[in-house]
């Protein structure tokens, strides 16, 4: 079974072994592609809309999805990506490091910001992402827009626009790359920076 | 940052400066900002506990806090017990009891925060002691050049002034070389510390001779009460000899950093035009230390699990 190293990037360090692919490049790129058209059709064109991807998985997914958005629409739409690390509700519960610095050149208030991740699972990152948006303005309306949907909510939250459902166990990593989506385990390496086993499992999922 | 407090800059070492660098990026993010604040430390209380006057020191990590969402309360010895008798591990011990999430701690004697460190279980930042160590100035510092340039490695700083009684000189020493930078001291030899064994520099007296050669020249504030020591004749003769003076400033390279702790002592340390010139970073040094505290505060109490 191939064993991939993931960013060792503090505190997320760890091997993630990946056990079955559920989607290859092809089942992506065709998601991003109907993910695209119906914020196009929910939407009523691209008027005020703009991309929020959230740092880390869902920010190469949103250039994906303004890329195609362009080719749909033929116009640019702007993009951002934010880094919910001050947001969280467990800081001082576990680890939490900032992974990129945020950047959201642009105004929100007025905007259609629609959210974008990789991965959906507690919904914390999703609420802390919704805390920090109204840092940047005051969006008329946020949606949310995700690779894959892996249950376990543990918030009020649900995406407008899903890639895949995908029904988990909690102990399960889903590892979404621009070629393909894996569902595995994450082996924590002996003195790794991520602690205690399962203290980082429950963060989006995507790691 | 393993340890749990930032007592000097040698304990962090290049890779806890480079993370507190990486992280102050995101900071700076947050200071632009329309609302320069963020959520992380809500609940948690911050005490500055200062035994010493500052303005800028006080007030940017009380920003800091503030930026983090964290409360601050303060103590200053004027408005307190202190002048009643209290000691310094008592009226720490009384702070802790109040319920206190980090110790920020200036006092004028070396080594007073460890001291402190050492009797209260909360993470203390160390805020300037003695003629010690002043490591978030140094933080900040690293930081500044860092956004001028794309890395201390090879620069060549020059850290010109009263040597002998300066923590900043002590810290940006060990980070700068740390950093792999090169420091020249330039310094009368009566402001140069009596030894200078272990330490990492060169040294030179004929500030002329090295301010070509340097990326970065690093002023010290002179204080007017050397002068009654004995140590300079005049501040007029310090300036003579090693003041950054308008002549003096163009001998320094097109691209060079003109760099001041503060507070400024323009006409003597530094000439009032010069100040002001394009390559000085004084400024950015100001605000880039709310930045980089707000990094110090997170490391230590947000960043890993409490208890």
């Amino acid at each position: 079974m191939a064993e991939r190293e993931r960013a060792a990037t503090p505190p997320y360090g760890g091997v993630f072994s990946a056990r079955a692919q559920v989607m290859d490049a092809a089942d992506l790129r065709r998601a991003v592609t109907r993910i695209a058209h119906e914020i196009v059709e929910r939407n009523h064109g691209l008027d005020d809309v703009a991309l929020v991807g959230l740092q880390t998985g869902g920010v190469p997914l949103s250039r994906r999805l303004a890329a195609e958005l362009a080719a749909i629409e033929g116009r640019e739409v702007p993009v951002g990506s934010l880094d919910v690390a001050f947001y969280r509700d467990d800081i001082g519960l576990r680890p939490v490091m900032p992974q990129a610095v945020t950047d959201v050149p642009f105004d929100l208030s007025g905007r259609v910001v629609v959210l974008v991740d990789d991965v959906l699972f507690t919904g914390r990152t999703v609420r802390a992402a919704l805390e920090g948006l109204t840092h940047h303005g005051r969006p008329k309306a946020v949606q949310l827009a995700v690779m894959v949907d892996r249950g376990h909510r543990e918030l009020p939250i649900r995406a407008d626009y899903v890639g895949k459902n995908l029904p988990t166990g909690c102990e399960e990593v889903v590892d979404v790359r621009d070629d393909g989506v894996d569902v595995g385990v994450k082996l924590v390496a002996p003195g790794a920076g991520g602690g205690k086993p399962g203290a980082t499992g429950r963060t989006g999922g995507g790691r | 940052m393993t340890a749990s407090s930032l007592l000097s800059i040698g304990d962090l070492g290049a890779d806890g400066i480079d993370e507190v660098m990486t992280l102050t990026d995101s900071f700076v993010e947050v200071s632009q900002r329309a609302m320069p604040k963020v959520p992380a430390l809500r609940g948690r209380t911050v005490v500055s506990l200062f035994y010493e006057d500052s303005t800028r020191t006080r007030l940017s990590f009380e920003a800091a806090a503030r930026r983090l969402s964290a409360d601050t309360m303060n103590f200053s010895v004027s408005t307190s017990s202190v002048h009643k008798g209290e000691s310094l591990r008592d009226t720490a011990l009384t702070i802790e009891a109040m319920g206190v999430d980090a110790l920020v701690v200036r006092h004028p004697s070396a080594g007073a925060p460890a001291q402190v460190a050492s009797w209260v279980s909360c993470p203390v930042v160390n805020a300037g002691d003695g003629w010690h160590e002043h490591p978030t100035q140094a933080l900040l510092d690293c930081y500044t050049i860092r956004s001028a340039r794309p890395s201390l490695a090879g620069l060549r700083i020059a850290i010109v002034g009263d040597i002998k009684h300066s923590r900043v000189a002590r810290s940006n020493v060990t980070a700068f070389t740390l950093m792999g930078a090169e420091v020249t001291l330039v310094a009368p030899p009566t402001l140069l510390p009596p030894s200078l064994a272990g330490w990492p520099v060169e040294v030179s007296t004929d500030l002329d001779a090295v301010l070509p050669k340097v990326d970065v020249v690093y002023l010290l504030r002179i204080q007017a009460e050397r002068q009654a020591e004995a140590l300079l004749p005049s501040l007029r003769e310090y300036t003579a000899g090693y003041g950054l003076t308008e002549r003096r400033a163009e001998l320094l390279a097109d691209d060079a950093l003109v760099m001041h702790p503060g507070p400024m002592n323009r006409g003597v340390e530094i000439a009032a035009a010069v100040a002001d010139l394009p390559c000085s970073l004084v400024t950015r040094q100001v605000a880039n230390g709310v930045a980089v505290r707000m990094a110090v505060l997170f490391l230590l109490l947000g960043a890993e699990p409490r208890g």
